[in-house]
């Protein structure tokens, strides 16, 4: 892999990318213009309207091909990439029972308004996504969903009773940032009434940047198209790292 | 024209097996009632309005009065004759007056007796029957103005949902979907308004992924899609969410501002709400008497199972919940071309042959309810980001709604679970649907499945399945088929759930003039 990179058209080095918008300025020659300045200012150059369309009275749509004139350093890339082994199902279960000697409590839940559990049903439930069963399926799981809109405090207190070694939240709604402050404020009553007892957070969602944990306070984030043994492996990984540094 | 073949039997057996498992279901629901059912009974009897100045916020009056009455003399004579007989005994002019003095603590709730209770019942029906008639007076309204205006030019029904969180915004949007060729607008609610206890208040700009269904708002876009309609020249129909806690209350929103079209679920919130059973089954049958009373559409929602289960291993469940939604529909009043049935587009594109499964499903639903404006939804589950794909996917789903003759199709958006639509996405992804319409408007009339080919035998086998779970319904009971997960994989006890303290057993005196009347409707 070289260093430096630049997106592929057909050819190597070519530059080219293909985008769209809408500019609410009505079709034309005008409007194709300043489809074409935009481009240009996003580093576009030179770069081709290759459709426009009126919507409606007031707006136009367009799709543009160009050359973009950035370049990529791959040395400047920060990302987290996955510092745990993905396990089997089978595996997961062996290390954990040899780690704890009983079944790992995971408690799940959509806090805040956020009624969408798709997220949190595709990791949990047995169902599972893309093809992996979800944590129900783990032998040394003990999985406990509470489902959509758990208040915080509720949280706390089925994470308590529970005595969950693990607490996953998902969160898909994002309007005014409604994820990050629910994510805080779980966290935040976390250490408040757990402190250093407290069970490993772990965040979930699409629109979620897995850089963000130390930010939100949680040990983990996931972002979109974590599966489910995604999430079990970290947590076989998150528990042998708590019990060798305690 | 059948293509499929379904033996007759078969047919009746499970509509037979569905009213059999529902009947014990309809009993329970006959025998209680809810806090949402009394607040709506004195919505239809006149109350508006919110309490602006109780530390929670905004809390309607319809709350305020019904909680008020719980306290007094308890919900099981139903609030009709308490709270009109308070309004003789302190002689106020109106209810919203008679709120007031409650909040005010001036009002002390007694169940009438004698004479008083015959004038309070008088009162309340009158009062009542008001409520009714504006409905039927919406009604009437909407029959003349499709008459005058006209429906949209051919089935399916374009139906596109607007989801701003602001009333203005919708409605600006809503213009736009109608002048680009929509046929039905709905207004998708703000997430966590089904677990709300009560129905918030006047227009509302900040919603979680979606609008706040109020009367105001219900109003606001009713006023806006009139306009519109009369420049188009077709009536557009609205559409908005009677689920949740206030299915009832809700309903008679809709009735009061002429919406046309209703998300009603038998089941939705039990499972993906995890509302108590016996609350989502009491308050549903009011709510669907009331939408037949106002002549509105209800649209179920089975899609809902197959983003949870499988499309494949679950489809006999949503044949299930079919027969189940309307059968309780039928008993709740509502005739067949009131029902919006759901179903969805949801298996597996890397499933072989995945697009001969759906037009299976899709026409067994079609021929096991003829006379029913099946509801078509889109993929959502196989949505991946990849809008490219997503777009053929949709351009699929629209030709397999073709083929079957579905009634109300829910347009695909490419960037389904991605982000809320932009413009643009909303116009392609109208083009798309215009292009198969267009392309393939007639090709119905040319699909024939081979009588011994992959789509009828997988019709068949799916209608068997699903006769089988009915039988298996029918012996372990509704209720106990809910706790045991057999619908979307959920799994909901009967005594679980939100708003089970909102549940009441009625007594036997108990009385409730609109119930009464509902009941009576022709």
């Amino acid at each position: 892999m070289k260093r430096h990179v630049r997106p592929y058209g057909d050819t190597t080095g070519d530059g080219m990318v293909q985008t769209s918008f809408t500019l609410p300025v009505p079709a034309g020659p005008k409007a194709d213009g300043a489809a074409l300045q935009l481009a240009t200012k996003m580093g576009i150059d030179p770069a081709m309207v290759v459709h426009s369309r009126p919507i409606g009275d007031g707006f136009t749509f367009f799709v543009v091909y160009g050359s973009v004139r950035h370049i990529v350093d791959l040395d400047d890339v920060r990302v987290v990439e996955r510092d745990y082994p993905l396990l089997p199902p089978a595996e997961v279960n062996t290390a954990l029972r040899r780690l704890l000697r009983r079944k790992l409590v995971v408690v799940g839940a959509c806090i805040g308004t956020d009624a969408h559990t798709v997220g949190i049903d595709a990791i949990l439930n047995i169902k599972g996504f893309a093809g992996e069963k979800g944590l129900e399926y783990y032998r040394e799981l003990k999985v406990v969903n509470l489902g959509a809109q758990v208040s915080v405090p509720e949280l706390v207190r089925r994470a308590r009773a529970e005595k969950a070694d693990a607490v996953l939240v998902s969160q898909v709604v994002t309007q005014r940032d409604a994820h990050l402050l629910n994510t805080r404020e779980m966290s935040a009553a976390f250490r408040e009434a757990m402190g250093e007892r407290r069970p490993l957070l772990i965040a979930g969602g699409p629109r979620f940047d897995p850089l963000m944990a130390a930010d939100l306070g949680v040990d983990r984030v996931f972002g979109r198209s974590t599966t489910p043994g995604d999430v079990a492996s970290y947590l076989v990984h998150a528990v042998r790292t708590r019990k060798e540094n305690p | 024209m059948a293509l499929l073949d379904l033996d007759p039997q078969v047919v009746a057996k499970a509509r037979e097996l569905a009213a059999k498992a529902a009947e014990p279901v309809v009993a329970l629901a006959k025998a209680h009632t809810t806090v949402s059912v009394e607040r709506a009974t004195l919505r239809l009897a006149g109350i508006t309005g919110a309490d602006t100045t109780h530390r929670a916020g905004d809390v309607p009056w319809v709350n305020r009065v019904v909680d008020t009455v719980r306290e007094h003399c308890g919900l099981e004579h139903g609030v009709a004759l308490p709270v009109f007989h308070a309004l003789r005994e302190h002689d106020l002019p109106t209810l919203t007056d008679l709120a007031e003095a409650t909040a005010a603590g001036q009002v002390r709730y007694t169940l009438p007796t004698g004479r008083d209770r015959d004038r309070a019942r008088k009162a309340a029906t009158a009062a009542i029957t008001r409520g009714l008639r504006t409905v039927d007076r919406n009604r009437a309204h909407r029959d003349k103005l499709v008459t005058k205006l006209g429906d949209p030019p051919r089935r399916p029904w374009l139906y596109l949902i607007v989801a701003t969180g602001d009333i203005d915004e919708d409605v600006v949007q809503a213009r736009n979907a109608a002048r680009a060729g929509a046929d039905v607008i709905a207004v998708i609610r703000s997430t966590g308004q089904s677990l709300l206890d009560y129905v918030p208040e006047g227009a509302t700009h900040h919603g979680f992924a979606g609008t706040y269904a109020t009367q105001e708002n219900f109003r606001i876009m009713r006023a806006a899609l009139d306009e519109v309609s009369k420049e188009v020249g077709r009536y557009i129909r609205l559409t908005n969410y009677a689920s949740g806690l206030c299915m009832p209350e809700i309903a008679v929103l809709a009735g009061l501002q002429r919406l046309d079209m209703m998300l009603n679920d038998s089941m939705y919130g039990i499972l993906f709400r995890d509302i108590n059973p016996v609350r989502t089954f009491v308050d549903q049958r009011f709510s669907r008497q009331v939408h037949a009373r106002a002549g509105i559409v209800i649209n179920t929602g089975e899609d809902n199972y197959l983003t949870t289960a499988d499309a494949v291993d679950a489809a006999h469940t949503v044949t299930v919940s079919q027969l189940l939604n309307a059968h309780f529909a039928h008993e709740a009043g509502l005739p067949d071309h009131l029902l919006g049935l759901g179903h969805a587009f949801e298996i597996n594109p890397e499933i072989p042959e995945s697009f001969r499964l759906e037009l299976a499903h899709a026409l067994l639903a079609r021929e096991l309810f003829p006379d029913a404006p099946l509801k078509w939804m889109p993929p959502t589950k196989h949505m991946t980001g990849d809008v490219f794909h997503g777009y053929l996917l949709d351009g699929f789903f629209t030709l397999a709604g073709l083929l079957t003759g579905q009634s109300i199709l829910l347009v695909g958006m490419m960037t389904e679970a991605v982000v809320t639509p932009f413009l643009s996405d909303r116009d392609l992804a109208l083009r798309n649907v215009r292009y198969v319409l267009n392309a393939a408007g007639g090709l119905r009339e040319d699909f024939r499945p081979a009588p011994d080919g992959l789509i009828v035998r997988r019709a068949h086998q799916v209608l068997g399945e699903a006769v089988d779970l009915l039988g298996r319904i029918v012996d372990d009971g509704l209720l106990d088929a809910i706790a045991d997960g057999t619908f979307g994989l959920m799994k909901r006890p009967a005594t679980g759930g939100r708003g089970a303290d909102g549940v009441i057993a009625k007594a036997d005196d108990y009385l409730n003039p609109a119930a009464d009347l509902l009941e009576a409707q022709p």
